[in-house]
């Protein structure tokens, strides 16, 4: 089993740079004044993080990007989740790697150069509340030199803003993956916990689109199987960022607030369970650079998989445990609305599903680890 | 130490790391037929003892232990990349620990960087072939954490100094021959850490009476030194009067290994997450192989990722673009992390055993003689010795994250 870790000079100024953009331009005041807001994001802070690199990172050079590896988003990722920086980042880098495993070579140069330049694109996985299916019930048939789409896919992360919609079904009784610009679409916002993030559910009722849209059938279900990993790292480094936010928090009240005549971070009922954060959240960070170092252009090896399902396990229970303690150590003030720890525990509970809860990782993680064993 | 010593090419290594593995493979010791132990805290038998120092002895004469201190005491005078490289080697062909670790770890590079020459002639040889076993005498029964509060006495009369007081938890203390101790020679100054020494002292001698200690396991490893009007010469005092902390702080350093100016060896048989998997191998849950149970499968794989992110958090302290959000958060909280992960390892090991769980040392029944049993409750020598594992969560919440006292 991989145990590789590497960060490069240039990873390093990466990271330094976006945690300094993430810092500036995403104080909580910031995050606070959007999570009102219909589309959830500042598109100034959008475009300059397109006008930054920052969309094309991982996009070939043809394409108009810089052709690193994937896992050089990591340190993107987990400077947004510290800042609390939500915009369609984690949903036009999905997309782009799906179109980048399992594109055309004409929907590739039709769509990478715009996805690098700031045009927003998500992928519609999920028909519901079950990341252990992964079929979809949501079917193409073929019609004359079109494709016809009927079903629903659910909570579309970042749908209502996105130009290109790239919609999982299933054709001929294999998962394809089918193009769709967002025009004349039926989307239904949800109302998510995570009052940082938008999704809607699409309904497609004989949806009509050129065949052209498909992609590549030889590649979409490596590819499929790719993003939704990918999928759960981005997460786990944006949780693993917003963790440590949350023990910021707790810790610059555990230093001001007095009961009872002392600093309440003095007590060790409070001071344990804040390093127990730290630790967590430690184990959280080394996973998913790990994770980074080992991911690739795909389809993903076993190193791989288990790094990602690592990745997200932990830090979906570091961040879920880190809000669940923030809110308890801030008391009174905990129960507000107005206490930042209501932030980190909402959007614990659901980042905590996305692309798979930490028991459906342990349940994948036990079959590649336990059976295989040799 | 060694700034003379020539840096080895990668194919001297290559070959080396040849030569050790052959030499290792060809002379591990068989099976003694009793349990041997797994860190220099477990000798508590003379059994036990005779074996780990004759496979010490063999080690060194073999040239594979200190082979980066000087010759002429003893060790190779090699680059320590040699002494790495033999250590691994011992770690993946499974020989026993070089046991007697206080001399190796602690007491040999002290007396290598700030010892007489004849210090170094007395001692150091002795150490690596463990004729002279070293103990180490800081603890004491009152403060087991609190080492500035050092209560043991130490006062000079003529050419000699008159010890009195008591440590506890003295490793090998019924063995040893020298004890690197700690003990107080001025109790007026302002800072209690000024007032305290540091003795390189004879274990032989008239008021020193070290009783063992039966830990938890039923078993014996530690003692209980008691000094009563012991008086020992006045040349075993190492630096000057006061410098005690300083020094004991000193050899805190060397723990971490050849690289560090430690002589090598094992210091302890590591037990991972693939040896408990392993022992779950023959044991069934409802009649069918507990690895396929699905609630022991969740647990197992809890701690495969507590067992990976702690093995990934050692690479990652040494990325700095990586540590500079919590500095030394990785440093400081390692020993909370494995000490505690190996806990509920080892417990989870005996959970998983079913009936067999019940099982102790000596019962011909026991999985793999009941060594998790043991296992385990040894591990309590690693979450509340050196600082138990509440102090360190202290210490990291002050220190990494700011937390009032």
């Amino acid at each position: 089993m991989s145990n590789a870790l590497e960060f490069t000079a240039e990873q390093s100024m990466i990271l330094e740079s976006a945690r300094e953009f993430c810092r500036d331009q995403s104080p909580i005041t910031q995050v606070r004044a959007l999570l009102d807001s219909t589309s959830g994001f500042n598109r100034d802070v959008w475009q300059a993080m397109a006008d930054l690199g920052w969309l094309g990172l991982a996009i070939p050079e043809k394409f108009g990007g810089a052709g690193m590896s994937i896992g050089s988003v990591v340190p993107l990722a987990e400077s947004m989740g510290r800042a609390m920086l939500a915009t369609p980042f984690f949903s036009t880098t999905l997309a782009a790697q799906a179109l980048l495993r399992a594109g055309t070579v004409a929907q590739q140069e039709a769509w990478l150069p715009k996805l690098a330049t700031g045009t927003i694109a998500t992928v519609a996985l999920a028909d519901g509340g079950d990341w252990g299916v992964e079929d979809s019930q949501c079917l193409a048939q073929r019609a004359g030199d079109s494709l016809l789409l009927t079903g629903t896919k659910a909570y579309v992360p970042d749908v209502e803003s996105a130009t290109l919609i790239l919609v999982q079904c299933q054709l001929d009784g294999q998962p394809a993956l089918v193009l769709l610009e967002n025009q004349g679409l039926r989307l239904d916002a949800n109302t998510l916990l995570d009052q940082t993030k938008r999704a809607a559910s699409l309904t497609l009722d004989a949806f009509q689109v050129a065949d052209n849209a498909l992609m590549d059938p030889g590649r979409t279900s490596a590819a499929l199987r790719d993003i939704r990993l990918l999928g759960a790292l981005l997460v786990a480094a944006e949780s693993t960022g917003s963790t440590a936010a949350c023990l910021d928090t707790v810790v610059d009240y555990l230093k001001t607030r007095k009961q009872f005549g002392q600093l309440i971070g003095s007590y060790q009922a409070l001071k344990h369970p804040t390093v127990e954060m730290l630790n967590a959240m430690d184990a959280a960070r080394s996973l998913i650079y790990h994770a980074g170092t080992v991911v690739d252009e795909g389809p993903l090896d076993r190193d791989a998989e288990i790094a990602c399902r690592m990745a997200k396990a932990q830090a979906s229970e570091a961040l879920a445990f880190a809000g669940d303690r923030a809110v308890q150590f801030h008391g009174g003030m905990g129960f507000t609305y107005e206490c930042d720890a209501q932030l980190y525990i909402r959007r614990a509970q659901h980042s905590q599903q996305l692309f798979g809860d930490p028991w459906h990782h342990r349940k994948r993680l036990g079959s590649l680890l336990l059976d295989d064993v040799g | 130490m060694n700034s003379a010593v020539e840096t080895p090419s990668e194919q001297e290594l290559n070959n080396f790391r040849k030569e050790v593995k052959a030499w290792l493979t060809a002379n591990k010791p068989a099976d003694p037929g009793f349990l041997l132990p797994q860190t220099f805290m477990e000798v508590g038998s003379d059994q036990q003892l005779d074996f780990l120092r004759e496979w010490q002895h063999k080690l060194w004469s073999a040239g594979y232990l200190g082979m980066a201190w000087p010759r002429e005491y003893g060790g190779q005078g090699v680059s320590a990349a040699f002494q790495l490289i033999a250590d691994s080697e011992m770690r993946r062909v499974g020989v026993p620990i070089a046991f007697n670790v206080i001399g190796l770890g602690w007491a040999g590079p002290l007396i290598l960087d700030r010892g007489s020459d004849a210090d170094k002639e007395k001692y150091i040889k002795n150490i690596l072939s463990a004729e002279d076993i070293w103990c180490q005498g800081f603890s004491e029964p009152d403060h087991g954490s609190d080492l500035g509060n050092v209560q043991t006495r130490a006062v000079r009369d003529g050419a000699e100094y008159v010890i009195n007081g008591t440590k506890i938890w003295t490793t090998m203390g019924n063995y040893a021959k020298y004890m690197i101790l700690l003990a107080r020679t001025n109790s007026e100054t302002p800072r209690k850490y000024d007032g305290l020494s540091f003795f390189l002292s004879p274990m032989d001698v008239a008021g020193i009476d070290p009783r063992p200690i039966q830990k938890l396991t039923g078993e014996y490893g530690f003692t209980e030194t008691f000094f009563t009007d012991a008086r020992i010469p006045a040349s075993c005092l190492m630096g000057e009067e006061g410098e005690g902390w300083k020094i004991a702080m000193q050899t805190l350093q060397y723990e971490r290994g050849a690289e560090a100016g430690a002589a090598g060896g094992l210091m302890q048989v590591r037990v991972v997450m693939d040896d408990v998997i392993a022992s779950l191998r023959g044991v069934t849950r409802d009649g069918a192989p507990a690895l396929e149970d699905p609630v022991l499968r969740d647990q197992l794989v809890q701690l495969l990722i507590e067992e990976k992110a702690n093995s990934l958090s050692n690479r990652r302290a040494n990325i700095p673009a990586l540590t500079s959000d919590y500095p030394f958060s990785l440093n400081l909280s390692g020993k909370l992390r494995s000490s505690e992960f190996n806990r509920r390892m080892r417990q989870f090991a005996i959970a998983a055993q079913g009936g067999n769980g019940g099982l102790y040392v000596g019962d011909s029944s026991a999985i793999a003689g009941g060594f998790w049993q043991r296992a385990y409750l040894n591990n309590f020598a690693t979450t509340i010795g050196g600082g138990t594992s509440q102090i360190q969560a202290n210490i990291i919440g002050e220190h990494v994250l700011g937390l009032p006292k």
